[in-house]
């Protein structure tokens, strides 16, 4: 029950009857695409959105690409990918400037999904980033306290609120904003409105008036992530009706796959500008549609984690460390030179989100990986003398006083690395054995920068 | 007589059936006319049944937002029962699709809509859920209505997080003339609640409804301090809280699924509040939180106004859901006949 399949594990199956076969067939690629659509719809997307997606995916795929590819799954997955994030990508998050100031930015959206927190945070993001100095206008008449909410988010972010309270029309509130705007020589006015329903007439015809009266550079959607597949009606009604320019995509500190992302991009064609990161106010960050591509296929970022070991890692390098594995002779050298590798790669807790399913799992998601203490692990290896390096069991206690020493770290932490590094060479003997014998056992020790 | 008909004369009793059923037929009316004119559109189009025809079928439902595994589930008993039949006509199954329908949401009998109210002394009733789907405006309504009932009904703010929300309460408490107990934001919710249920009591309230701040389901601190608040209340009040409604708005899609089933492992959910159903919300995911995780729909948002918020009635909301397409079949048979 429940279990939300990514698609690599969808496309399992398939590939297993595939390769029996030796070969792809049009309905092998036709197989595929069903675990496509499905891995899709159960992310959310929109069926219609899903149907002219695969379409395409199916072309691709049926031509030269997945069919005479030796590994015809990962070939999917790739081309599933690219066409994901060529339709979600393009444009960098940027927000408009009006020629004259003050510049106007209207956030729109259904009730509940996130308008004010949004609003408070794109203030922020405006002073911290740009240097710019906004209003805020609390022109929710409608829900209860909405006007408080934005006033006490004012409050913690120092910045002026404009209210007129609840018995003045939106319109007439949004007018007086700007004007005081002006006055006060603040650049940007951030009209946040009440949440309504698309379908509301009254209250859209409300919007627009709003629009026609403050000419905003910006009108954002503000969309639930975890919206289903509702999403593209309501993306698609609020841009006709009013012409938006941006969506910003709430919640996604969640555990939803987002596929509302791509209904509405797809639907709207308006680029999704930022995402809604967490509850605090500066949690709102840039849209990454590599990152949403993945995440709505059920899988970490796999492909540039591949990418960037390819490009860094020396093939012949890592076939010598193989064997090294294998004989048990790896040593301090190999360490260091795998070190730098990795860390050529980039941040460690980087590579580590990119793995799949490493947000799920339990002491993982919340790894904090310090490159400070790997620089010490490093400087510990140096410290070492040649011979230290390749047979590490000469190490005495005099030894690793010096090193200790050499290193400007304590005994203790020598101690440990040679610890690890034993434990270390224990595990890849085991795991060269089980390469042998195929079987899978034992965990992973911990690593000694963890 | 058809099972839809049975339907229909089950809620043209009472005048009072009747209201509800035209709030139902009327709040769902965007819902209804956009499944079931895809529907119609189905059986309309397809001559017999076909590999297309379930694909489509399977399109309609899961632009419903019904669950993914509740939809594959029933497309899969829905061929079972064409094999057994032996047909390949899409109207053999069009009925069958109904009663599938209302036997999901009404199916088993011990999974009442009732709320569970003590006939004395104190009901507490706790209400959980992510951020934004309409915790706060559930609880003033509901207040509303006890309120109405005569019963003495009071407060408890334990959203003590999200800026603003201390005063959104304070104000559905003005305007129903209710208690509202409460902290200054940024406290100990537990605290909060402790307060409000020593309150209650001493007050001789008979419900106390506590409203909580949203969380995401995945942010495991958020999730047990939820548990810390529940404790707190089954601490003071033995058998408390009587209910635990996990308010879900209707527009969401899959991930209502994950969070029931992380809500209800945390705090033991007793029944689902489908808010915003009114709108285009299909809120089919409704059906599969009942099918998959057993926890039944309580109450209904239909719209905006104080008695908007409906008791839920798995019949009337297929009826709702079905109407439309059903009528018009009901009085095409009716001129055959005729003729």
């Amino acid at each position: 029950m429940m279990a939300f399949e990514g698609l690599a594990e969808r496309l399992q199956g398939t590939m297993q009857k595939i390769r029996g076969k030796g070969k792809v067939s049009e309905s092998d690629v036709k197989e595929m695409m069903r675990e496509v659509r499905l891995a899709l719809l159960e992310a959310d997307v929109n069926f219609k959105v899903v149907k002219q997606f695969v379409k395409k995916v199916s072309e691709r795929s049926v031509g030269q690409e997945v069919m005479k590819s030796l590994t015809p799954g990962q070939q999917v997955i790739k081309v599933v990918k690219e066409e994901l994030t060529a339709l979600m990508g393009g444009e960098e998050s940027r927000i408009g400037t009006a020629k004259r100031p003050p510049t106007v930015i209207m956030m729109v959206g259904l009730q509940g999904a996130g308008k004010t927190t949004t609003t408070g945070k794109l203030a922020n993001l405006l002073r911290k980033k740009y240097n710019r100095k906004p209003l805020l206008v609390a022109a929710d008449i409608y829900r209860p306290a909405a006007i408080k909410q934005l006033e006490t988010l004012g409050k913690q972010l120092d910045m002026p609120v404009f209210s007129m309270g609840d018995q003045v029309s939106p319109v007439e509130i949004a007018k007086q904003a700007i004007q005081k705007a002006k006055d006060d020589h603040l650049d940007y006015v951030l009209i946040d409105t009440a949440g309504r329903l698309h379908i509301d007439e009254g209250l859209m015809d409300e919007l627009k008036q709003i629009k026609e009266l403050s000419s905003p550079e910006e009108i954002f959607l503000v969309v639930d992530s975890m919206t289903g597949q509702d999403a593209v009606n309501v993306a698609e009604s609020f841009n006709e009706q009013l012409g938006i320019t941006g969506v910003v995509l709430t919640k996604l500190d969640g555990d939803t796959r987002g596929g509302a992302a791509l209904s509405i991009r797809a639907v709207t064609g308006k680029p999704i500008k930022f995402v809604g990161m967490g509850e605090k106010l500066d949690a709102l960050e840039q849209f990454h549609p590599e990152r949403m591509a993945s995440r709505i296929l059920g899988m970490g970022d796999v492909l540039s984690l591949i990418e960037k070991a390819q490009t860094n890692v020396d093939e012949t390098k890592a076939k010598e460390l193989e064997q090294k594995m294998r004989t048990m002779s790896f040593t301090f050298d190999d360490f260091l030179d795998q070190l730098g590798q990795v860390r050529s790669m980039g941040p460690l807790d980087e590579i580590l989100k990119m793995l799949p399913g490493a947000n799920k799992m339990k002491g993982l998601n919340n790894v904090q990986v310090d490159e400070k203490q790997i620089g010490r692990v490093e400087a510990i290896i140096r410290s070492m003398t040649k011979d230290e390096k390749q047979q590490p069991e000469i190490i005495n206690s005099g030894r690793r006083k010096r090193i200790a020493r050499g290193s400007g770290t304590s005994i203790q932490e020598v101690n440990r690395l040679l610890k690890q590094f034993e434990d270390m060479k224990k595990m890849m003997k085991q795991m060269s054995s089980m390469q042998q014998k195929g079987k899978k056992k034992g965990g992973m020790p911990k690593l000694p920068f963890m | 007589m058809s099972f839809f008909k049975k339907l229909k004369d089950k809620f043209s009793g009472s005048q009072e059936q009747e209201q509800t059923t035209e709030k139902y037929t009327e709040g769902l009316k965007k819902t209804r006319s956009g499944f079931s004119e895809k529907m119609n559109n189905l059986f309309a189009r397809y001559r017999k049944i076909d590999e297309d025809f379930f694909e489509e079928l399977e399109e309609i439902l899961i632009g419903a937002d019904v669950g993914f595994d509740t939809v594959m589930e029933l497309i899969d008993e829905l061929k079972l029962e064409v094999k057994r039949q032996n047909t390949n006509e899409p109207e053999a199954i069009r009925e069958i699709i109904t009663e599938k329908f209302v036997d999901i949401y009404a199916g088993d009998d011990e999974m009442s809509s009732e709320l569970n109210i003590q006939d004395t002394g104190l009901t507490v009733i706790l209400f959980v859920g992510v951020n934004g789907v309409g915790k706060t405006t559930t609880i003033g309504k509901l207040a509303h209505q006890f309120k109405t009932e005569g019963k003495k009904v009071m407060l408890a703010a334990g959203d003590t997080f999200r800026a603003g929300a201390i005063e959104q309460l304070e104000v559905w408490g003005e305007r129903t003339g209710v208690d509202v107990i409460k902290q200054t934001e940024g406290s100990d919710p537990a605290a909060v609640m402790y307060d409000a249920v020593r309150a209650a009591k001493s007050r001789g309230a008979d419900i106390l409804l506590c409203d909580t701040a949203g969380r995401l389901q995945n942010k495991v601190n958020l999730m047990n301090e939820l548990q810390k608040v529940k404790r707190v209340i089954e601490r003071e009040v033995p058998e408390a809280p009587h209910e635990v409604l996990l308010v879900v708005d209707a527009t969401t899609g899959q991930n209502a699924l994950i969070q029931a089933k992380t809500f209800k492992e945390a705090t033991d959910v007793s029944g689902i509040v489908l808010t915003k159903l009114d709108g285009t919300a299909k809120g089919g995911i409704a059906l599969a939180i009942r099918k998959e995780l057993g926890v039944p729909v309580k109450f209904v948002g239909l719209g905006e106004k104080m008695d908007d918020l409906q008791p839920f009635d798995a019949e009337k909301y297929a009826y709702g859901l079905f109407a439309q397409a059903f009528e018009q079949k009901e009085s095409e048979s009716a001129d055959e006949t005729a003729e």
